[in-house]
């Protein structure tokens, strides 16, 4: 197990590689160039050649590109233009917002997902099945920010179920742990804002979700469906097993397997997604922060963002290779 | 390789093989694969939904009432007041005083414009890269197979980064504008298209009849010409009508982000969702009209793709 | 008593704006309590759908109907519920597939899939079951069979898998086994000791079986009474000596003659029969066979053949049958066939009594 953990992490070297090299064009291509992503728009011709001179731009570009991995290594992204404070330390403080997000968003994608897709595909052609095919249609063409003005404006500000933005009321002076306020408050065994915390989470998750809760039940249809006409199945069926076995053993255990890899590759897109998502929210976690930045010209935010997503893939592609093999023994680690 | 990156190309590859299938029945693949199409009630839903999207978007702008930047009734505007649906603005008034109606139709030919040549830019950069590396892993060797190999290992990790933040990053550098948009939205699209030709590409020159024509004499480039081309031709269309709906999403998005067109005189669907989410309380139908144009635009391409791959997968269809 | 009886078996698939397809058109043949029957036949003559029909294992969709009577020790299997039907599979009647690597779930360990059975019908758990799974693993023929319970069918070589599935289809002693084309995916040498296998199985548990094949040295080697099928239906019956000795059906005569055979002449030619099995006449119309066939006559067409009764209990479904005159296959065969290099049938204009022969049906097979 920790072999192959270490070997997949020696494997993602080329890929960073490569990415680490693309972030440098990247930079490098901003308009004005790296020292207008620290200076901002205002420096003057001065600073910036004082700016030029500081970061080595005028020095050979393949020493740049060395003092430009070091700095990404040891996580020196800069500091934001906007907060003035350094992008790491901004990012420490929001990311747990949105890990929350993405979590809940992922726990209601997969929660209604899973067995929508299944009962649509053991009830092809009929009604439930036509509903969740097109409405999982339908899900992937709502542009998600305009989904969650809708939520915002039904369910918060039309019938005050929930609120409308935030993470947390801030009147419950709830005491501060990891940033996680759900799981702050499980700590400190202050309830009502573990609950409030929640409550918060419920809106800006069922728009995030929308997308990825949308794909699954279509690869949940039709993985099912698939594994509906395996050979197995019906000799599973010539057994003589109860209806409830086959389902359990042979066919759901069956169909999940691309739905994990689905579930994988989603996260990813639920990180960017959550810059949409939290901006109508005011909800302050990264993708708030991100979308800001965007509008401020604020680089070395976004850089930030870029690589967090690129490290969130990685620890996601581990996690769903090290799942895959728990539950395909064919792809089993030696 | 990861599973996660397998899934992804998976997808596409499968997509490319289709061309590669050999016809047992005689009748050519689009014969064949139209027949079907024209019995599947969603891809004529979609086909409905995409005519008159088209329609309005080509001969609409000819006959709106009024100019779409013209702010005819900017006066009537007060505070937590916009002039609302009735006889001279069908749609009503948006927050600076211009006709909703004829901003949505003109809007349409906008957005599809944004859509078809980001598509654009996606497929003729895709084909290009994805043709190379086809054209080299098909010449083999140790330098075609390192140039598939290097163009490749880019193109998947291209495809892994999620999409939205691709074109973010791409917008940060080019600035706002509608250009931009469509460059931003085009470049996500590049590897799809990419892999696809590539694979399209290896699958035909491994199909039978290419055997058959290099086994007859026939020169390679002919056989390029008249069959590999051709028949690549299927997935790239069905996946360029994918695009489509994304590229219109996507495109949405990133004006929502402020990276969008800021040209008051061009209407587009996206930018007009976008500025609406303000009014959103005085006047929802400011931001429900483009939504929903978004809406159903984007489903009238997913439906059609979606038919046009099941109709090409003799797999998907049982 | 014959432990099976089946009767006037059919199995329609209708399908919207299409043609119904009749998959299985009036099949009727008994199994013996301990005898080995073989269903044999071109692909799409519908046995695979018999055997499925009979086990109630077609895929459930709408259009498909299933007519007739099933028979199996006094109760109807076609009219059970599903949950009677499900007591019954894997107990008394027990089924092995063609191919063995999709025949067995991938995900899960081989002593599960043997478990689940000995759990399902003898209540049987935990060590016990293990143990009994071990066994079982052990008389068909797995080495090391403790160790080859944690193991997953991916693990397995394409012989250890037929065995495995043999396993869990014999782990109930079930009265009756249908093995559907047991050998067809498999290694000629391991076909043999698979054939072998379930010989030794049937002879010392008495247990019925029928062998669905396309194979005549299978059939030749194992059945006692052989059924051959054709478009659906039964087109001769008769113990395994007879029939290979003195066919009486075209098709059946075809089906030897068209057998690569060692001791045959160096320049003779194996006799194809022509056309495919795509080449059908609705059972309706007269004989199915009768658009392939070489001993085609007027009467062939127009309506169906009767089953005709010969002695010991043999029985074909032919206007104009291959003459018995004590020849044997190999040269009966030719002589037939000799006839068909002189008259086309593909070509040949159908008799003007006849009608218009109707166009060929979809093929059978769903």
């Amino acid at each position: 197990m920790i072999r192959f953990i270490v070997r997949r992490l020696l494997q993602l070297i080329p890929t960073l590689f490569g990415l680490s090299i693309l972030l440098f064009i990247w930079l490098r291509r901003l308009p004005g160039g790296p020292e207008t992503a620290i200076l901002g728009e205002r420096g003057t011709p001065e600073m910036r050649a004082a700016i030029r001179h500081n970061l080595g731009l005028d020095e050979p570009i393949m020493i740049q590109y060395g003092r430009f991995v070091r700095r990404m290594i040891r996580l020196d992204l800069g500091t934001s233009i906007s907060t003035k404070r350094e992008v790491t330390t901004e990012f420490l403080q929001r990311f747990p917002g949105t890990v929350e997000l993405t979590i809940t968003a992922m726990v209601i994608a997969i929660g209604i997902g899973i067995p929508l897709g299944y009962l649509a595909a053991r009830r092809r052609g009929r009604l439930l099945d036509h509903l969740s095919v097109g409405g999982s249609l339908i899900g992937i063409c709502i542009p998600v920010f305009f989904l969650a003005y809708i939520l915002k404006a039904i369910f918060s500000e039309n019938l005050g179920w929930f609120p409308s933005s935030g993470r947390q009321d801030p009147t419950l002076g709830a005491t501060r742990i990891t940033n996680f306020f759900v799981l702050d408050g499980l700590m400190t065994r202050e309830w009502d804002a573990a609950a409030d915390a929640l409550w918060h989470l419920v809106l800006p998750g069922i728009a995030l979700a929308s997308i990825p809760l949308a794909i699954i039940v279509r690869i949940t249809r039709a993985s099912v469906l698939e594994v509906l006409n395996e050979d197995f199945v019906r000799t599973a069926e010539a057994k003589g097993l109860t209806e409830n076995v086959v389902r359990r053993r042979h066919v759901l255990r069956n169909s999940l397997l691309p739905v994990v890899t689905s579930v994988g590759l989603l996260t990813g897109g639920l990180l960017s997604g959550a810059v949409l998502t939290e901006t109508v929210f005011a909800f302050s976690g990264i993708g708030a922060f991100v979308a800001e930045a965007i509008s401020q010209r604020d680089y070395p935010v976004l850089m930030g963002f870029i690589m967090i997503i690129a490290v969130v893939y990685v620890l996601v592609n581990l996690i769903v290779d090290l799942s895959y093999s728990l539950i395909d023994p064919r792809v089993r680690v030696r | 390789m990861t599973i996660i990156s397998r899934k992804k190309k998976e997808k596409i590859d499968r997509l490319a093989e289709l061309a590669a299938r050999d016809d047992e029945r005689g009748v050519s693949l689009w014969q064949e694969a139209f027949r079907r199409l024209r019995r599947n009630p969603a891809a004529m839903v979609g086909a409905v939904i995409l005519g008159l999207f088209v329609i309005v978007s080509v001969v609409g702008p000819f006959l709106v009432p009024y100019a779409p930047e013209a702010q005819h009734w900017k006066d009537e505007i007060r505070v937590g007041f916009l002039p609302g649906v009735r006889a001279e603005n069908w749609f009503g008034v948006d927050h600076i005083g211009r006709d909703q109606f004829s901003r949505m139709i003109v809007g349409a030919r906008q957005t599809l414009l944004v859509g078809v040549v980001a598509t654009m830019i996606g497929l003729a950069v895709g084909s290009l890269i994805g043709g190379i590396a086809g054209a080299a892993a098909g010449l083999g060797g140790r330098w075609g197979r390192a140039v598939d190999n290097v163009l490749m290992r880019f193109i998947d990790m291209l495809l892994a980064m999620p999409s939205l933040l691709l074109a973010i990053s791409i917008a940060a550098i080019l600035g706002a504008g509608l250009t931009t948009v469509m460059i931003a939205v085009g470049a996500v699209s590049v590897p799809v298209f990419a892999r696809l030709l590539r694979g399209s590409m290896i699958a035909q020159s491994n199909s039978d009849y290419v055997l058959a024509a290099t086994s007859l004499g026939v020169r390679k480039p002919k056989i390029a010409l008249s069959h590999v081309i051709p028949n690549s031709l299927a997935p790239v269309i069905v996946q360029a009508t994918l695009t489509l709906a994304t590229a219109i999403i996507e495109a949405a998005a990133l004006s929502f982000l402020g990276l969008g067109n800021n040209d008051a005189a061009i209407p587009e669907w996206g930018m007009m969702l976008a500025d609406a989410q303000r009014y959103i309380d005085i006047a929802p139908r400011l931001a429900i009209l483009p939504a929903l144009g978004i809406i159903i635009t984007a489903l009238g391409f997913t439906l059609l793709g979606e038919a046009m791959r099941e109709a090409l997968d003799p797999k998907l269809r049982k | 008593m014959a432990l099976l009886e089946v009767d006037d078996l059919s199995v329609t698939f209708a399908r919207r704006n299409q043609r119904a397809v009749h998959a299985v058109d009036g099949v009727s043949f008994s199994v013996d309590a301990g005898e080995v029957v073989g269903l044999v036949g071109e692909s799409g003559c519908g046995k695979s759908v018999t055997s499925l029909a009979i086990m109630g294992l077609l895929p459930k969709q709408p259009g498909l109907r299933v007519g007739g009577k099933a028979v199996f020790d006094g109760t109807d299997l076609l009219q059970l519920d599903d949950r009677s039907r499900r007591d019954i599979r894997g107990r008394d009647i027990a089924m092995i597939f063609q191919d063995p690597l999709s025949s067995l779930n991938p995900v899960i360990p081989i002593g599960l899939q043997v478990t689940e059975v000995l759990t399902r019908h003898r209540g049987m758990k935990g060590d016990a079951a293990a143990k009994e799974a071990a066994q079982l693993l052990d008389r068909v023929g797995i080495p090391d069979p403790k160790r080859r319970l944690k193991e997953y069918p991916h693990q397995l070589s394409g012989g250890m898998r037929q065995r495995a599935l043999i396993a869990m289809a014999v782990a109930c002693q079930p009265r009756l086994l249908i093995a559907d084309e047991p050998t067809t995916a498999l290694d000629v040498t391991i076909q043999a000791q698979i054939l072998e296998l379930l010989k030794d199985l049937v002879r010392d548990s008495g247990t019925a079986l029928v062998m669905i094949t396309h194979d005549l040295g299978v059939v030749a080697g194992m059945c006692d009474t052989i059924n051959v099928l054709y478009g659906g239906r039964v087109v001769e019956t008769a113990r395994r000596r007879p029939l290979f000795r003195e066919p009486r059906h075209p098709y059946t005569v075809g089906l030897l003659g068209s057998v690569p055979r060692l001791d045959a002449g160096r320049g003779e030619k194996l006799n194809p029969i022509p056309g495919s099995v795509r080449d059908l006449l609705p059972w309706a119309d007269g004989c199915a066979f009768a658009p392939r066939c070489t001993r085609r006559v007027d009467a062939c067409v127009g309506q169906p053949p009767e089953l005709v009764l010969a002695h010991d209990g043999r029985s074909y479904r032919c206007v104009n049958p291959a003459p018995v005159p004590g020849l044997t296959p190999a040269e009966a065969a030719p002589v037939t066939v000799a006839g068909a290099a002189d008259v086309p049938v593909a070509d040949e204009p159908p008799a003007p009594a006849a009608g218009p022969v109707p166009a060929p049906r979809e093929e059978e097979k769903p």
